[in-house]
């Protein structure tokens, strides 16, 4: 990175820890800290997405709709979710390699699972096995957020779902008498009131959502997890220039203060999110602001 | 060999007893049942002892909290920020990265590197955080007229924390008590994923799920059994205490007492 590192035996102390620090391993380290962003930006939209249909369908008045929604909602009850996240990985990635195998190769005789081996078609491969790495990495990226998408939108879901039903009885039936169809009701009254009463439990929802990222390592994603654990191992002379012993305690140290700190900006945003929601509303939160402001 | 028999070399496996080696060829379902089912003593083990230590230090926190001296308060306060504002796999690795460090000057904290004292501490503090939140809570709904009336009795200190704070306030915190503990026993499942190894092989429920899942590439049976097991035990845990919310509510009418509702609450 800069210019005097061309030899580090020669450093010390502070000018060796500049070098130490912009070391080409160490940037990919820092931009796994951009990966880590990247997830939580992509996942909680879908995740809400995801969280809205289910509550929506918990919702429905057709049966089998309902019953998706319901069973949405329940899954992750229950069981500790590492466990689904463990599970949908595999899972998904199976479906979809069965998925493409029965499209691209139809004529393929033998059973896709052969003992312990799940063996489809090369062409059906995901990624194809002559893709470049970076299509490699990508892929297993999106099955990270698609895993995380569908659990938290479970989570999701259920605070909706209740924040749905929370909304005042006589609003609902208010639109009833002025002549509102179910679908009008929904759109333009419940929708927009329920935001109030779904925000505590959606804040919350992204405080775990932010705890729960270091899964990504278990995942298989190269995030922060993975290159703290990868550059804070104990290095020899002969393999690096910059020797050291084991320093994983003090990377640890920094990838907890980095989720204290995510901890706290969250804190403060959501705390005016909901002041800025409660404005206006009829509920306790509302009622003080209006107080407050008499 | 018929499923007894593998009963009887897998199931105290995960503590070390009886067959060394794991299974490695030809799954049979009675073997990943044995052998998750046998992951769950470590599950237990670690939910039971974290929830026993992390009640009393809750407690204490909870009343630091509470405190009016800022020498008490601040503490517990920044205790709880700690443990709840970052995510217990990096509590996990931290904690076991610090234990090997301390190791290699001080012989006394051998035992701390090892999975069954560094984890359970770990989860010991980590309840205690997210318990100590919940008792402050309660311990700030306390009705007035129940703390007044306790001080027209006569009662002071500590008698009547005793008999009176405490109960109301356990009364109130029960039924989140519960989730807290459910949401625990999830927890434990981690430990064997972060920095703590599994020694010969001797590891959780989950670990054993996934040693399945990679062995035969097919997540569609160890992690149902594993879910299977973990329902089993939140039913349990929802009993247990459930009596214990009776118990602690046997002075209202029936149809008064509150009920533990299970909600989720997820990963920490």
């Amino acid at each position: 990175m800069f210019e005097y590192c061309a030899n580090p035996d020669t450093l010390s102390g502070l000018s060796w820890l500049s070098c130490y620090l912009t070391t080409g391993k160490h940037l990919s380290f820092y931009y796994s800290f951009g990966t880590v962003l990247i997830l939580l930006a992509i996942t909680a939209p879908v995740a809400l997405a995801f969280g809205f249909g289910g509550a929506a369908m918990a919702r429905s008045k057709a049966t089998p709709a309902r019953w998706f929604g319901k069973t949405y909602i329940a899954i992750v009850r229950g069981v500790p979710d590492i466990a689904f996240f463990m599970f949908f990985v595999i899972a998904l990635d199976q479906g979809f390699e069965y998925l493409r195998h029965q499209v691209s190769c139809p004529d393929w005789d033998q059973p896709i699972r052969q003992g312990n081996d799940f063996i489809v078609c090369s062409a059906a491969k995901l990624p194809l096995s002559t893709s470049p790495q970076w299509v490699h990495e990508i892929y297993g990226f999106f099955l990270a957020v698609l895993t995380f998408a569908i659990v938290f939108g479970a989570f999701a879901a259920n605070v909706i779902f209740g924040a749905m039903n929370a909304v005042p009885r006589a609003q609902i039936e208010t639109a009833g008498a002025y002549g509102m169809t179910r679908r009008q009701t929904f759109w333009r009254i419940i929708v927009p009131q329920m935001w109030v009463y779904a925000l505590p439990g959606l804040s919350n929802l992204w405080m775990v959502l932010i705890k729960a990222t270091p899964l990504l390592f278990l995942l298989g994603v190269e995030d922060i997890v993975y290159w703290a654990r990868e550059l804070g191992g104990t290095k020899h002379q002969r393999f690096t220039d910059y020797p050291h012993g084991d320093w994983r305690m003090w990377y640890f140290l920094v990838l907890l203060v980095f989720y204290l700190g995510s901890t706290k900006v969250s804190e403060v945003v959501l705390d005016r999110l909901m002041r800025r929601l409660s404005r206006g509303q009829a509920t306790a939160g509302g009622e003080a602001l209006r107080r407050s402001a008499a | 060999m018929s499923c007894m028999q593998t009963i009887a070399d897998y199931g105290l496996r995960s503590i070390g007893i009886g067959e060394r080696l794991l299974p490695t060829t030809d799954f049979t379902l009675c073997q990943q049942f044995t052998l998750i089912g046998s992951g769950m003593i470590w599950n237990i083990y670690f939910g039971v002892f974290a929830l026993a230590a992390g009640f009393l230090l809750a407690t204490v926190v909870a009343l630091g909290k509470a405190s009016n001296n800022v020498w008490l308060r601040k503490p517990a306060d920044w205790f709880i920020f700690l443990f709840r504002g970052s995510p217990l796999f990096i509590q996990f690795f931290f904690a076991y990265f610090l234990f090997l460090n301390l190791r290699s000057s001080i012989e006394f904290f051998e035992p701390f590197t090892v999975a069954w004292l560094g984890a359970t501490i770990v989860l010991f503090l980590n309840t205690s955080a997210y318990a100590g939140e919940i008792f402050y809570g309660a311990l700030q709904s306390i009705p007035k007229g129940e703390s007044e009336a306790a001080d027209a009795y006569g009662f002071s200190g500590i008698s009547k924390f005793r008999k009176i704070t405490w109960p109301t306030m356990m009364r109130l915190a029960w039924p989140a008590y519960t989730n807290e503990a459910i949401f625990l026993f999830h927890a434990t499942t981690l430990v064997f994923f972060s920095g703590f190894p599994a020694w010969r092989q001797q590891g959780d429920a989950l670990y054993y799920a996934s040693y399945f899942a990679d062995k035969t590439f097919n997540p569609f049976v160890p992690y149902p059994i594993l879910a299977g097991y973990f329902i089993v035990l939140t039913l349990i845990v929802i009993t247990l205490f459930g009596v214990i919310n009776g118990r602690l509510n046997r002075h209202l009418p029936k149809e008064s007492r509150p009920k533990i509702r299970y909600r989720p609450k997820i990963l920490r």
